[in-house]
């Protein structure tokens, strides 16, 4: 059976390489500073294996994210000059090589789609080919690699280090922000744990008027709303908010319809990922890699959409789950 | 009350644009501490975080074949190719890359587009390609616009089209929540089911301000040139 960890070593080792080739660049002139951030990046996603596990102890690697960072928030990480084709050779590959260049690239989406859907159904002896529950991630991995091998040899590079070093140019490109949704991930458990979302259920149960069915409606879904944009996801934002509002008042006090007020609570939520930063892997991670100037670009761009949407949330709850 | 000091570190953190690792990494400490947590046991949370979300930053293994190809011209050829469609304006593309975003996301399949492997090579080369088509060569301002609403496209298209497939994190997680805690009894097709009106608003939402940035688009480019076809006439 494939499993899920080692995907996790491959992309680690990845990371580990490319910190290789970083602290061999004499072009970017902070190349030491770089390769260890993303060397202990790498080397984070190895150990992680047994810190999920409870083998090995979890300190050391908090510590090691905290080095990583004091790196990237006092500029000790920099990119180098990367080594790449101009526009004008791009154009003329582009003609001569045409169409053919969408096949790898279609590849990895074709290959995500066979492993999520048919390849469970396979099994060998009992044991299904790919773990279960992480059929698309590792399906991911499986095109990305398919598609590699399939692009080179179609274009007949042979230099294993052409597409490792253009990779690398990418992630130099991105930089800190890489790193940033695991750390919100992390923020999201320490919240958790301290009980910020305690607080904001109590602060919500003091405001929240007892009467009107309709603000409690207002007071939930603008909650979730405002919940996520703190938090960076719903996940977190809706045991909250369920407690203290969701379920006592609109669903036992005014006997609203359960699955309606639950789902449609959750897209709030939703609606609210969409214009906070702290979402980070859907809102800065793509201004990175689109190499935009405003990093809060994709955010502006929703933002009209996402408070459209909240609207109709709320007049969707208030008029049919009622 | 006061472990809520943490999130005002962020929010104050975010509005002043300081490094966003900064800002994160300090909130946790000051909230973790605040929280009462000990020294060893924050550090333990930012081990354990880090390690159980290694998910959101696999697209890394797309990376090496993405670059390849685009030193091979494949943002070019996306453009080349998005020529050919006279008719595919920029909103039309756009409109079209949501909806199949967001139909995909619906069947379950939502790892099957995203920034790296779809957004970044692809969508965003072919939504300026179109824009360039008719108006020539666009100012930096325009190519931000347009590659910012690319983004959001994916986005919006894979929230309100998972909601809809039933085995989605977020279904399992109010069912697994309402049914643990309030000895309640949901089903996930129910769920399921209330995520579809949304969905349709945000198709007709989301669809509609990308169709009209066909407009928008027009107005600011054509505008942008008849001043300075004007300021030539004026030397």
């Amino acid at each position: 059976m494939i499993k899920a960890e080692w995907f996790y070593w491959l992309v680690g080792a990845l990371f580990l390489v490319m910190a290789a080739q970083m602290a061999a660049d004499r072009t970017n002139p902070k190349r030491f500073g770089t390769a260890a951030f993303w060397g202990l990046l790498g080397a984070g996603f190895v150990y992680s294996s047994w810190v999920v596990d409870k083998s090995a102890p979890a300190e050391p690697l908090g510590a090691a994210v905290l080095v990583m960072i004091c790196l990237a928030a006092f500029g000790f990480t920099g990119r180098g000059k990367p080594r790449t084709t101009t526009t004008e050779e791009r154009r003329a590959s582009a003609r001569k090589h045409g169409s053919k260049l969408f096949i790898p690239a279609l590849t990895i989406p074709a290959v995500a789609l066979v492993c999520a859907v048919l390849v469970p159904k396979l099994s060998f002896g009992g044991t299904p080919l790919l773990q279960k529950g992480s059929e698309t991630i590792l399906g991911l991995g499986v095109g990305a690699i398919v598609a590699l091998v399939l692009a080179m040899v179609m274009l007949r590079d042979k230099k294993v280090a052409a597409p490792l070093h253009a990779g690398r140019s990418m992630l130099e490109s991105m930089g800190w922000a890489m790193l940033l949704p695991q750390l919100l991930a992390t923020l999201g458990t320490i919240f958790a744990v301290s009980g910020v979302g305690k607080q904001v259920g109590i602060i919500t149960e003091a405001v929240l008027p007892h009467d009107s069915v309709l603000i409690a409606v207002v007071v939930y879904c603008v909650g979730m709303f405002l919940f996520t944009v703190i938090m960076g996801n719903g996940f977190a934002a809706f045991p909250v908010m369920t407690a203290a509002v969701g379920w006592p008042v609109l669903i036992e006090q005014a006997n609203g319809n359960a699955p309606a007020i639950l789902a449609i609570g959750m897209l709030c939520g939703f609606c609210g990922t969409l214009v906070t930063p702290m979402a980070a892997n859907f809102n800065v991670v793509p201004a990175a890699l689109l190499e935009l100037k405003d990093q809060y670009g994709p955010i502006k761009a929703q933002l009209p959409t996402a408070v459209a949407l909240l609207g109709c949330n709320i007049v969707i709850m208030a008029a049919f789950a009622f | 009350m006061i472990v809520l000091l943490g999130v005002l570190v962020v929010i104050i953190g975010f509005a002043t644009r300081r490094n966003p690792l900064l800002v994160v990494g300090v909130a946790g400490i000051a909230t973790g501490f605040l929280g009462g947590l000990s020294p060893q046991k924050v550090l333990a949370a930012f081990g354990d975080g880090f390690a159980s979300s290694r998910a959101v930053t696999i697209f890394v293994i797309t990376l090496p074949v993405i670059g390849l190809l685009e030193r091979y011209g494949l943002q070019e050829q996306a453009r080349n190719l998005i020529s050919r469609f006279a008719k595919l304006t920029t909103g039309r593309f756009l409109t079209l890359y949501l909806v199949l975003r967001q139909g995909f996301a619906a069947l379950g399949l939502r790892d099957l587009f995203g920034p790296a492997q779809t957004v970044r090579p692809l969508a965003a080369p072919m939504a300026e390609g179109a824009a360039e088509r008719r108006y020539g060569t666009l100012p930096d301002k325009t190519r931000e616009k347009i590659r910012s609403f690319t983004a959001s496209a994916d986005n919006v298209g894979l929230f309100f089209g998972e909601d809809v497939f039933l085995a989605v994190g977020s279904i399992l997680l109010i069912t697994g929540f309402a049914n643990s805690t309030y000895h309640t009894h949901l089903e996930p097709l129910q769920l399921a089911l209330w995520a579809i009106p949304t969905g349709l608003c945000a198709l007709v939402v989301h669809g509609g301000r990308l169709l009209r940035m066909d407009r928008t688009l027009e107005r600011e480019l054509l505008g942008a040139r008849v001043e300075l076809a004007t300021q030539e006439a004026a030397k």
